[in-house]
This record gives structure tokens, C-alpha cells and sequence, in this order.
């Protein structure tokens, strides 16, 4: 047979196309279950994570269900959504909603020592793909108690340094609103940030796009949870 | 159509894709001996991004987003092929190479053979692919965003290799240490080409 | 697999795993795969992920493009090699994300990286095509190894000079700068972690390799 004539060209790239899709939709299909379980383990970690509770794969589901008292979505205006799983929001779709119409997820956590912690979730931009966190908020609805971010492929030693724990730490005791009220988010900046600044960490040096991308996500997910936030504040001042 | 001319420019300068993301480094380094072979590289490579972006922009969303295949009617909403997407971008960047190598063989002999291994390297060529990816992160609203987007990054890749094969050309007066000569300055200069790019990252458009 | 032109570490068989180490290094004398080479040396221990997942994947797809090569008819061999290539890849990376969700994260990063490695394609195309299966598993690695080794010493440098550590997988980061030099005065070079210094650190090991062995200075 003619290897270069155009019917045996056609039929190689058929056969190799068909093959090749055949087995990677097989093997997607055969998978899929058990990655989506995964994933779900690993949302719970990071969960957790927020709220400074080390777990992995084998007790992440037990200790999720000892430390998360409750769990709900609440919209722009801080009112539950009836009828929607918190984890079963699917961030990548909300973010593309505007900051008015999107569901946002709520963790209740309550630690050891009694005191209860309200874990928020967030997704952005960062330089290659999409980066996310959960932040773990005091009671007082300001108080940022802790932080975990994510990435699906920020540069290796650059951008991806925001899953490391020494940018994480930064986040703690840091401030979402002013005296007043007003929201000013946490800034990441680039050089020290002053000792006892409320609104600012240090940004990740080489990172400064995916720290920007940062910035953003805290700043619009902030906004996002802003009303829900106040509620929190105004409920344990009565 | 100001908001077209700032993607244009923006993805130019501001996010050159070798000086700011280090995007399609192997082809750039080794075809910018001269100005003419560096040009001719870099209209294939602005006619392939300007070509594979906007048809990559009408898969993804016509095929592979969850959603995407709505358009064929009931029951085809749910349906989520984006663990195809980077098998399918590579599949389209692939067959477009694959033309332009066969165009270029066919109308110019003496820019085929000075490209040699490179020409079928561009289809690995980080930008191209690159391109496709941004596009999908950045999910431009419509299909002009996309192919100004694409033809604005082929077009920064030919400023950044045309500028280096000058360079390059002018270099050859220069004493150059002799294990430096040819590549080893190359990487050298284009490491500081980049430092002077990074100026651009600061303005907002 | 056999080879009929001797046997299986025949001298010419094992000029294919050492030559890419020095003077037919992918990096520095071939030019393939430098966009990875800066993206992943900011810290030592994703440079050495990296070079291990590039020697496997490069071993595998010369393997099978080498076991294909009289099959593929030359019009649309780019697309076969690059479709095999990313099916690989994709493939790895869907069972590590099901079975060792774990190793899956760590590695995710790269997949995206080694598919569109240039030095996976350049053999492809350079040896891969032309070759018996042996010879061609062979120069994957040694062509993956060559890769490895210049991206460990960027990586080195790079993030001893600019963040004053060193990152090893499983063990972690090692600060290696003493904590007196820091009040002495040292203050670390933030600059070596930016990509452009990537570059001008290749420079300069292609610099000292050229001196060495003057064979391979460029005329001009």
C-alpha cells in the first residue's frame, strides 16, 4: 500500500484519532468516580486547613464531620439559599457570574477550645490558570483567623509559593474592614509590610502576577461576602 | 474598538509572550541568526496564532465547554468534553504547522531548508499553545477579542525575534569572548532584553 | 527490542546516553526545551520533578514513535507525534489524579509543561523517526538526563543566590545561608529569581562548557 497517498493518510489519522479518543473518554468515563472523590477529599483538607486542622486522605472525612458543625450558601445579600449543597458549588461556574448573582458556600467550624469560626471560599485569576482559598473568619465578621490558597499552575517557586504556609500565616489577625466599616480587603504589596498592618502582606517576590490575581480574588470575594459578614458582626454585638 | 486596540497592544508589549512569560524560547534562540530567517519564522508563527486561536476559540466553546454542545439540542447541555480540550488545541496547532510547513516548502525552498528542525518546532512552540490557553483562561467575549488576541501575540513574537537577530547581527563586529559567540550571548542579551521589558509590566491599559 | 548491530550496550549504544550530557547537551548545544528550563529552576526541587517526568515521558513516546516510525506517512507526522505524545501525558496524568491524588497535585503543573516541551517533539523528529526502538529509549534517556542535569545546576544557583536555600523533594527546604551572614549584611539577590536571570545563568554555564571543550565554539 502507497504509505504517502492520501488514502492511507486519511485512514492512519481516522484510526489514530478514533483510538486515542476512545481511550482517553474510556478512561475519563472509568475514573471519574474516584478523582471526583478525591477532589472532594482534598476540598475538605484545604477546609480544614483554613481553620489550622491538619488532615490528610485517610481522616479528612471524619475530622471534617467533627469540626464542620454546619454548612450552607448564602447570596449577595448574606440571605441562605434554600435547596443548594455547599459543596457542591462549583466555583469555576460562579465565578463567571457577576459578584451580585453568585452562590457563596459558608463552613461552620468550631474548634477545640469552643470558639466558632465562619470559613468563606474564593476563586481567581493567577498568571496560568485559576487559583482559589478558603479563609476562616472570626465571629466578629472581620477577624481573618486563617487562610489556605490553591493553584491549578502558577510557576513552580514564583506564584506557586502561595500554598506554602509562610505566605499563608501572613493572613492571620489581618482586618477585612476599617474602624468605620468600610471594606478595604487585604492588600499583598511588594516589600515589608509595616509590623501590626491590618490590611497588608507581603506579596511573593518573582510572583507579582499571581499575587495581584490574589489581590483581586480577596478583594471581589470580600465584596461578595461583605453583607453576610456584617450580619455575622452585627449578631454577636447584641 | 478602542477595547480591541488595547487587547492588541497589550498582548504586544505589555504581555509580549517572550519577554513576559518566556513563552516559545527554543525557536527564538536558535533561528535569530538573521534578520531575514527571523522574520520569515515569525510571520508563520503570527499566521498560526492568528489562525489557531479564534478556530481554538470556536471549539472550546462550541464543543468542549460544559454547555457547549447546547446547540445541538436537548439533552446535550450537560455533556463536558474539556478533558479534551488540551488533546484537541494541540490536534488544531498540529494540522495548521503542518500546512504552513507545506506552504513554506512549496513557495520558498531557501527559508525551508534555513529553518530546518524549527519549522515542525513551532508547533511545540510554547507560545502557540500558550496563546490557545490564555484564550481559554481569559474567556474573551467574542470571537474579534480572540483573533486580535492571537494575531496581537504573533505580532509581539516577531518584534521580540526581528529585535534579537539585529542585535545578533551587529553583534558580529563585537569581540566577543569565543566560547560565548553565537548562543551564549544570545541567552545573555535576551536576559536583559527581558529586565528592560519588565518596564512595560506596570501600565494599565 | 534487540539491536542486530551488536549488543545492547554496544559502545555506540552508550555514546547515546553520555553525548547529550556534554557535547550534545539538549540545553545548551542542541536549544530545545528552554521555555521549562525557566519556568521550573526558580527553586531546586520542581527542576528535579521536572527532569524526572521528562526522562519517563521521553522515554515512552521515543519508545512508541520509534515502534510506529514506518507506519506514519510524513504529511501528517507532526500531529500523530504530538497527538501520542499529549494522549501520554493526559493519560498519566488522569490515573495519578484517581490513584495518587496526591503525587497528581504536586505534578499537575508540569503536565501542561512537558507536552509542550520542545525537547520531547526535537527527538521525535531528530532520532525518534529515524531509529530502531532500542537506540531510541536510549537516547531518550540519555537526552532527558542531559536536560535534568543543566536545569539542576540553573536551579542550584538560582535559588542559593536568590532566596539563600535549598528545596530538596521530601525533605524540604534547607536554608543554607547562615542566619549571621543576613546580619552581617548579606541581603539575598531577588533579582536571580525573576526568569530573565534563568537565561543569563544558561549563558554562563554555556560560557564555562564552551571554554572546556573549544569543539563546540561557534565560528561567529
Amino acid at each position: 500500500m502507497d504509505k504517502q497517498g492520501n488514502t492511507y493518510t486519511f485512514m492512519y489519522a481516522a484510526v489514530l484519532v478514533i483510538v486515542v479518543a476512545t481511550l482517553l473518554a474510556m478512561v475519563s468515563q472509568l475514573l471519574k468516580e474516584r478523582q471526583a472523590r478525591n477532589e472532594l477529599v482534598a476540598k475538605k483538607t484545604d477546609i480544614l486547613q483554613s481553620v489550622s486542622i491538619e488532615s490528610n486522605a485517610r481522616n479528612a472525612e471524619d475530622k471534617f464531620k467533627n469540626a464542620i458543625k454546619a454548612s450552607y450558601v448564602v447570596n449577595f445579600k448574606g440571605e441562605k439559599v434554600d435547596g443548594v449543597e455547599a459543596l457542591s458549588v462549583d466555583m469555576a461556574k460562579e465565578v463567571r457570574k457577576s459578584v451580585e448573582e453568585r452562590h457563596y458556600p459558608v463552613y461552620e467550624a468550631s474548634l477545640e477550645n469552643g470558639e466558632k469560626k465562619y470559613i468563606i471560599q474564593l476563586r481567581g485569576t493567577g498568571l496560568w490558570g485559576p487559583i482559589w482559598g478558603y479563609v476562616s473568619i472570626n465571629d466578629d465578621g472581620n477577624t481573618i483567623y486563617g487562610a489556605t490558597f490553591g493553584h491549578k499552575a502558577e510557576t513552580p517557586g514564583l506564584g506557586a509559593e502561595i500554598d506554602k504556609p509562610v505566605f499563608q500565616d501572613q493572613f492571620k489577625g489581618k482586618q477585612i474592614f476599617d474602624a468605620s466599616g468600610n471594606l478595604v480587603s487585604v492588600m499583598v504589596n511588594k516589600g515589608k509590610a509595616p509590623q501590626g498592618a491590618l490590611h497588608e502582606v507581603d506579596a511573593i517576590s518573582g510572583g507579582t502576577i499571581t499575587s495581584k490575581g490574589l489581590e483581586a480574588m480577596l478583594k471581589s470575594f470580600f465584596q461578595g461576602y461583605e453583607n453576610f459578614l456584617k450580619n455575622l458582626n452585627s449578631e454577636s454585638h447584641e | 474598538m478602542e477595547h480591541l486596540v488595547n487587547i492588541f497592544v497589550k498582548s504586544i508589549f505589555i504581555e509580549n509572550m517572550v519577554f513576559a512569560y518566556f513563552l516559545g524560547m527554543c525557536s527564538y534562540l536558535a533561528v535569530s541568526k538573521t534578520v531575514k530567517t527571523s522574520f520569515g519564522l515569525g510571520v508563520a508563527v503570527i499566521f498560526v496564532l492568528a489562525i489557531t486561536v479564534p478556530v481554538n476559540y470556536l471549539l472550546e466553546n462550541y464543543v468542549l465547554k460544559e454547555g457547549a454542545l447546547a446547540w445541538l439540542g436537548e439533552g446535550f447541555e450537560t455533556i463536558d468534553l474539556s478533558f479534551l480540550s488540551f488533546i484537541m488545541f494541540i490536534a488544531v496547532i498540529a494540522s495548521m504547522v503542518q500546512l504552513v510547513e507545506m506552504i513554506v516548502e512549496k513557495f520558498s525552498p531557501a527559508l525551508y531548508t534555513s529553518l530546518g528542525i524549527f519549522l515542525p518546532l513551532i508547533a511545540v512552540n510554547c507560545a502557540i499553545l500558550g496563546g490557545s490557553l490564555f484564550m481559554q483562561e481569559r474567556a474573551y467575549a467574542n470571537i474579534g477579542e480572540a483573533t486580535v488576541f492571537g494575531l496581537g501575540s504573533g505580532v509581539g513574537w516577531l518584534l521580540a525575534i526581528v529585535g534579537i537577530a539585529a542585535i545578533r547581527e551587529k553583534l558580529r563586529y563585537s569581540n566577543v569572548p569565543a566560547p560565548l559567540r553565537g548562543l551564549g550571548i544570545t541567552f545573555i542579551v535576551t536576559g536583559l532584553m527581558g529586565i528592560a521589558f519588565m518596564s512595560f509590566m506596570g501600565i494599565k491599559l | 527490542m534487540s539491536n542486530d548491530n551488536g549488543p545492547l550496550f554496544s559502545a555506540k549504544n552508550m555514546k547515546l546516553i553520555t553525548a547529550p550530557l556534554g557535547a550534545q547537551n539538549p540545553i545548551t548545544v542542541q536549544v530545545l526545551g528552554i521555555c521549562s528550563a525557566l519556568a521550573v529552576t526558580a527553586k531546586l526541587e520542581p527542576a528535579i520533578v521536572m527532569s524526572i517526568s521528562v526522562i519517563f515521558v521521553l522515554l515512552f513516546s521515543n519508545l512508541i514513535i520509534s515502534l510506529l516510525r514506518n507506519t506514519i506517512p510524513s504529511r501528517i507526522r507532526i500531529i500523530v507525534q504530538l497527538v501520542i505524545v499529549a494522549a501520554l501525558v493526559i493519560l498519566v496524568d488522569q490515573i495519578l489524579k484517581a490513584f495518587a491524588y496526591d503525587v497528581s497535585r504536586q505534578l499537575s503543573v508540569f503536565v501542561g509543561l512537558i507536552i509542550t516541551n520542545c525537547i520531547i517533539m526535537g527527538r521525535l523528529e531528530a532520532f525518534a523517526l529515524g531509529n530502531r526502538p532500542w537506540p531510541s529509549v536510549l537516547d531518550g534517556i540519555g537526552n532527558g538526563a542531559g536536560y535534568g542535569v543543566i536545569l539542576i545546576i540553573v536551579a542550584f544557583f538560582r535559588e542559593l543566590l536568590g532566596s539563600g536555600t535549598l528545596t530538596f523533594p521530601g525533605i524540604g527546604t534547607v536554608q543554607i545561608i547562615p542566619d549571621i551572614f543576613y546580619q552581617w549584611g548579606y541581603v539575598n539577590n531577588g533579582f536571580m529569581i525573576l526568569p530573565p536571570m534563568a537565561l543569563i545563568v544558561v549563558g554562563i554555564i554555556i560560557w564555562v562548557q564552551r571554554s572546556r571543550n573549544k569543539a563546540l565554539v561557534e565560528s561567529n
